[in-house]
Order: C-alpha cells, then sequence, then structure tokens
C-alpha cells in the first residue's frame, strides 16, 4: 500500500469535483442502487480526463471516496496499465487517498474491462468504467426507443438476436459485454467485461457501481442481487476456457491474456489479473515460463 | 522481433509529458508565443475555443491554444475542463442582439435593409492567395481601414423589425414566466429535445460536423432551402442583477456573432404561410459556425413537426453526435489497452475458423 500524500496545497475541492456535484452523483447513486439495473440519467461533469478514458468510473469514485479509502485502479486486470496508472495518481492528487493494488486491502476498485478473480467482500466497492450502457443500443440506435422497450420490459429482440447467433454460429457467439438480467426485471450491460467474469456479478457481497459519462447515466448491482446471463435452456450460458495455464503461475481458473513473443508465432498466455497472479507467485506457485521478465514488469520502481 | 512490452508504468507516462512538453516548446532558437500574441493574432482560434468551449474568456481561451500546440478540440477540451469546475453565482439577463454595437452586419434577402450592408472585417472578398510578406519577419504595416463619413446609427434594425408591419416573418417574442433554459452541462440529453437544449447542443457542437450537416442539407438530404436573412457581429453588453442590489448593472461586453436563417414554411390548417427561421449564435467571430446552426436549428424544426428524413433532421442523431469533446474523447479511447477484448475476439474468430475448416472438408469429402 503507497501512503497518503501530504499535499499542502489544493487547488480544486475535495476529490476533484464540488459537493454539490457529489450530492448529485450520490443521489443518482441511490437510486440505481433502488432500482437494480435501471440506468439512472445524471448531469455528468466534464472532467480532466478525455470521454471515454473512464470519465463515469471517475465521477462515482470522487462522489465516494473519503481520505480513510483504499484505492486500487485497474484496466484489462492490471494495474500497472497506463490509464490505470493515471487514474490512481488522479485520485492519489486529489483526494489524499491510499493506494494499493491488493485486492483485498481496497475499499474502492475502480475497474475496466474485468472483475478480479479474488473474490470481494462485504464493504468493498467496485466501479466499473462503462462505454456504453445501453445493452440494446447495438440492436436499437435510438434512446427514446430503447428507453421504451426496457420501461415496458420489452426484451424479445435481445433474445431473437442471441437466437441468430445459435442460427448462424451453433451457440451464442457473443463474448465481451454479454447482456444480463437483473433480479429478472432490467437488461444491463455488464460492460465490456468478458463473459468469463459474469458469473461473479450475481450473489457478489460487494457493491457493483457503474458509471456512464459521456453517456450520462449511473447503474448499480447491489450487494447479493441476482444476475442472469442470458441463455436458452438447450444452449447455456457458457464462459470462456483455455487450454494453457498462465505461463509465470501456472493458474488453471483465471483469465488469460496472449502476449506474442515473436513475429514467428511463439506466444505465452498470462493472467490478465496482474494482482492475483503476483500473489499466487509470491505464494510459491509456478508456471511453465516463471521468471520470464513479463513477470518483473509488476513491480517497476516509480 | 523482440519481445515487445505491452504494459507502460509510471515512468513512461511522467516521460511522454515530458516530451509533450519539449515539442510544444518546438526549437528553442525561436521565441516563445505567448498567450497574449494568441489572443491578438490567432483571434479566430480564440473564438472558436470560446465559442465551443463555453467559456468566454479570451486570455484563458489564448493559453488553450498555446497548451493544446494549436489543436483546436484539444484547446476546448482544455476550457470545458476548467470552465466545469467554476462556481456559479447567477444568470445574466438574456442578452438583447437588436442592441448590438454592429462591425458588420448583412443580408441576403435584400438588397439594402435600414441600417445598411456592412461588411466589415472578413474573408469574404479577398483572393486567397498566400501573402507572402506576413512571412517576413518583423513588422508588417497594416493600413487602417477608412473611417465611415457618417456614423453608424444604433440600435440597427434586426431582421424581424424589418419584417415586423407584415408578418411574414414568425416572430421571436419573449415568453413571460418561461422557466429557466434547459442546461446541458447540468442535466443530461433528453428527448424530445426543448429548442433551448438544441441551440445550446449547436452552441457547443462541432463546428466542422454543423458545417457538413448544413451542407448535407443544403445538397438535399433534408433540404430547407435556407436564405440567410442577416447576419450580424459586434459587441453586445450583458446584464445582471445582483441580488444586492435588486436592479440591472453592465457587467461587460460580449462580442458575437448572430446569424438567422428563413426558408418558407407552408402554412398549415390553423396557420398561415410564413418565413420560419433557423438561429445561430456564437461568442467572438465564427460565422462559418453560426450559419451552420442556423441551417441545422431550421432543419431540426422540420423533426419536431414530425417531417424527419434526413441526417440533418435527425434529432437523435444531431444532438448525441456534435459534440467534440464528447466525440474526440470516444473515438480516441480506442488507443486505450482492449487487450482483454480482443483475447476473447480471438478464441471466437479461432472457434469460428475451426467450424468454416470442418465444414468445408464435409463438403469436400460429400463432393468426391
Amino acid at each position: 500500500m503507497t501512503a497518503r500524500p501530504n499535499e499542502p496545497e489544493r487547488y480544486y475541492n475535495y476529490a476533484y469535483l464540488d459537493e454539490q456535484t457529489k450530492r448529485m452523483i450520490r443521489r443518482a447513486i441511490l437510486k440505481a442502487l433502488a432500482i437494480p439495473g435501471y440506468q439512472a440519467p445524471f448531469g455528468s461533469r466534464e472532467m480532466p480526463v478525455p470521454y471515454g478514458w473512464g470519465t463515469g468510473g471517475i465521477q462515482l469514485t470522487a462522489a465516494i471516496i473519503g481520505p480513510d479509502d483504499v484505492y486500487k485502479c485497474i484496466d484489462q486486470g492490471a494495474d500497472d496499465t497506463t490509464n490505470a496508472v493515471s487514474i490512481r495518481r488522479f485520485f492519489a492528487q486529489v483526494a489524499d487517498v491510499a493506494t494499493t493494488e491488493e485486492t483485498a486491502e481496497a475499499t474502492i476498485i475502480q475497474t475496466r474491462h474485468r472483475i478480479p478473480e479474488k473474490g470481494l467482500t462485504e464493504g468493498q466497492v467496485l466501479v466499473f468504467q462503462v462505454p456504453q450502457p445501453e445493452p440494446l443500443r447495438g440492436l436499437e440506435a435510438r434512446e427514446t426507443e430503447t428507453r421504451a422497450m426496457h420501461a415496458y420490459e420489452e426484451y424479445g429482440l435481445q433474445y431473437v438476436s442471441l437466437y441468430e447467433s445459435v442460427a448462424a454460429h451453433g451457440y451464442i457467439a457473443s463474448t465481451v459485454g454479454y447482456p444480463t438480467m437483473i433480479e429478472e426485471r432490467y437488461l444491463m450491460s455488464p460492460s465490456p467485461i468478458p463473459k468469463f467474469d459474469n458469473p461473479k456479478l450475481g450473489q457478489n457481497p460487494a457493491i457493483l457501481l457503474f458509471g456512464a459519462g459521456r453517456e450520462k447515466r449511473i447503474y448499480a448491482v447491489p450487494p447479493y442481487t441476482n444476475v442472469r446471463s442470458l441463455d436458452f435452456e438447450d444452449h447455456p450460458f457458457e464462459t470462456q476456457t483455455w487450454e494453457e495455464d498462465c505461463a509465470l503461475c501456472g493458474a488453471q481458473e483465471s483469465y488469460l491474456d496472449e502476449v506474442v513473443l515473436d513475429d514467428s508465432g511463439e506466444r505465452m498466455f498470462v493472467c490478465s489479473d496482474s494482482n492475483f497472479c503476483a500473489e499466487r507467485r509470491a505464494a510459491g506457485h509456478a508456471g511453465p515460463m516463471a521468471g520470464h521478465q513479463l513477470a518483473a514488469l509488476d513491480k517497476e520502481p516509480a | 522481433m523482440a519481445y515487445v512490452a505491452v504494459k507502460g508504468g509510471e515512468r513512461a507516462i511522467t516521460n511522454a509529458h515530458r516530451w509533450l512538453a519539449e515539442d510544444r516548446r518546438g526549437d528553442v532558437a525561436i521565441p516563445e508565443i505567448e498567450t497574449d500574441q494568441i489572443r491578438e493574432q490567432l483571434s479566430l482560434s480564440v473564438d472558436r475555443v470560446m465559442s465551443e468551449g463555453s467559456c468566454y474568456d479570451r486570455d484563458l481561451a489564448a493559453l488553450a491554444v498555446k497548451q493544446a500546440r494549436g489543436d483546436l478540440p484539444e484547446a476546448i477540451f482544455l476550457t470545458r475542463a476548467y470552465r466545469t469546475t467554476l462556481p456559479r453565482f447567477g444568470a445574466s439577463l438574456p442578452l438583447e442582439t437588436g442592441q448590438m454595437a454592429v462591425r458588420r452586419r448583412i443580408s441576403a434577402a435584400f438588397k439594402d435593409i435600414p441600417g445598411g450592408q456592412v461588411l466589415g472585417p472578413t474573408f469574404d472578398y479577398t483572393h486567397r492567395l498566400l501573402d507572402f510578406t506576413l512571412a517576413a519577419n518583423g513588422e508588417t504595416p497594416v493600413e487602417g481601414a477608412l473611417e465611415a463619413e457618417e456614423a453608424q446609427a444604433y440600435p440597427m434594425a434586426t431582421i424581424a423589425s424589418v419584417f415586423a408591419h407584415e408578418d411574414l416573418l414568425e416572430p421571436d417574442t419573449q415568453t413571460d414566466g418561461a422557466p429557466a433554459p434547459f442546461d446541458l452541462t447540468r442535466e443530461p440529453m433528453a428527448f424530445p429535445a426543448g429548442r433551448d437544449q438544441r441551440l445550446q447542443a449547436l452552441a457547443r457542437g462541432d463546428e466542422g460536423f454543423l458545417l457538413s450537416l448544413a451542407y448535407s442539407s443544403q445538397r438535399g438530404w433534408g433540404s430547407t432551402h435556407p436564405l440567410c436573412a442577416e447576419i450580424r457581429l459586434g459587441e453586445v453588453a450583458v446584464e445582471f442583477i445582483p441580488d444586492e442590489l435588486g436592479f440591472a448593472i453592465e457587467i461587460g461586453d460580449l462580442t458575437l456573432t448572430e446569424c438567422q436563417m428563413i426558408s418558407t414554411y407552408g402554412g398549415g390548417v390553423d396557420t398561415a404561410p410564413q418565413f420560419a427561421r433557423g438561429y445561430g449564435l456564437t461568442f467572438g467571430h465564427c460565422e462559418r459556425k453560426a450559419m451552420s446552426m442556423a441551417i441545422v436549428d431550421r432543419a431540426l424544426r422540420d423533426a419536431a413537426a414530425g417531417e424527419a428524413s434526413a441526417p440533418c433532421q435527425d434529432e437523435e442523431f444531431v444532438l448525441y453526435h456534435s459534440d467534440n469533446v464528447e466525440a474526440s474523447g470516444f473515438v480516441q479511447h480506442l488507443k486505450l489497452p482492449h487487450y482483454v477484448d480482443f483475447q476473447a475476439d480471438l478464441q471466437l474468430i479461432r472457434r469460428q475458423r475451426r467450424d468454416y475448416a470442418e465444414r468445408a472438408a464435409a463438403m469436400k469429402e460429400a463432393a468426391e
């Protein structure tokens, strides 16, 4: 854990946003928690990072963070990806907050495209960065239409789309952002996490908050909520699997990234969750390429 | 090929920032450009940044242009990100553009209108020949414009007042007790959009996007056959009523460009045929933007009347995609790592290729 930096001067309000804006966002969060899966519109602000780069997640974090929080930020499952580093720095600077890479130690985890491998616990908040909150957008471009479809629970189009995939491919050819049903009421985009992570959404002890800054929507899955990934009786939901194990830590049940080693087809598979992988290695687990220089990249001197 | 590290870190970011600052400065043998030079000599860049940045501050916009290395959408983004942190202490009274101290005013609808045609500072009739004397170092002599023989009479009649006696033009009377205008910077986009919301979105919208939409409308994609009734450029006083005083005081002047486009409206059962209006307004001198905005505003009024068919008449399409800060961010977010998604796609496409190969082999076998 990196200790709270002691910044004597502050040019912006604590956690960047002004208190009125935080109140407005907190109200939207409460609304979202009260209606799981419903996309609550909110007066998203212009942030000092570009739209599409985590403005929704940053606003959620800014609205709930306090000096006693411990903040973790990941992108693609890793703490050391550039944008995760950039956002973590932002909160270390504007919120005087301790940061960590350890999943268990964090009170707020902001993420893009992954849910950590290690199970979350009560009291933790997982903040998702969401590019497109509307699960039906790929099927219906108009917001006026999709809002009505949610209101009338009119999800036939989504099922037809899955059926068409089965008809064309013999299976549901959807990989990330796989549609979910929340408490059998609202169709919800899980954000572009791989469907590998979908089972972690349901009955999770942590609060799951989703923020879409550009599209100005907040939605949530409260703790211990039922989340169902859409499927058919004869084509049940399935997640990604690999024949390989993690080359560094030997994990067999984590989401793997494919790392290209040269231009003649050599590649290795490594855990996308860098903290999960590092902890396993520290505990003595080793994969077939343990000691590869990629492992050394985890701990980069500041 | 050696292994390529896919994960960047703190040092990489810090170094990238340093490199960027170095590139911004350019050759240190050349004097650094100053923000007041940008403010005075790149004033149309400053005007665009103020307009689309929704913040009237020439010095701030000049700083943004300098920091953004002349990249105007980036400068607009910087201005917006600053603006959003500013406290709000109230709203001014509605601006009276009819009272504008006009520097330029033209109407294409009439050969002459009260107040006359005033060309003002315009590129319009310049021949676009590069002026190589500007490239010579040092001061370029500027010949001052001649003073008019007769001072301009103010206020200069607006196109509305020219038409006023005949009811030919749809009126723009002030609505008493109207609710506070919609504010896109505080509330999310909502549909159907009122005209206040639409005009705010267009005023903040990207000049290039609106220009192309307006152009598409002229070429027949939702044509409204607009006519430029009036363009005016000049200074307008801003009035504000402080709670402590209870009466209006002038707190400054804004330079504005206003454009009124008109086009025929055939009338309905209850309404006589009239000229309907499209409205454009920008900070500073942004004529191309003001005209485009007015054409698109007019086109979107057809959408409200349920006559939409072309892109420029489609409210959701236009308003959701006109903001260049949103668009630029989202298009460029594709630079962020997507390898978790890509891994999922790789798996899927490999599976589909296996299926394809099996099918192809089976068909070949069946054929033989």
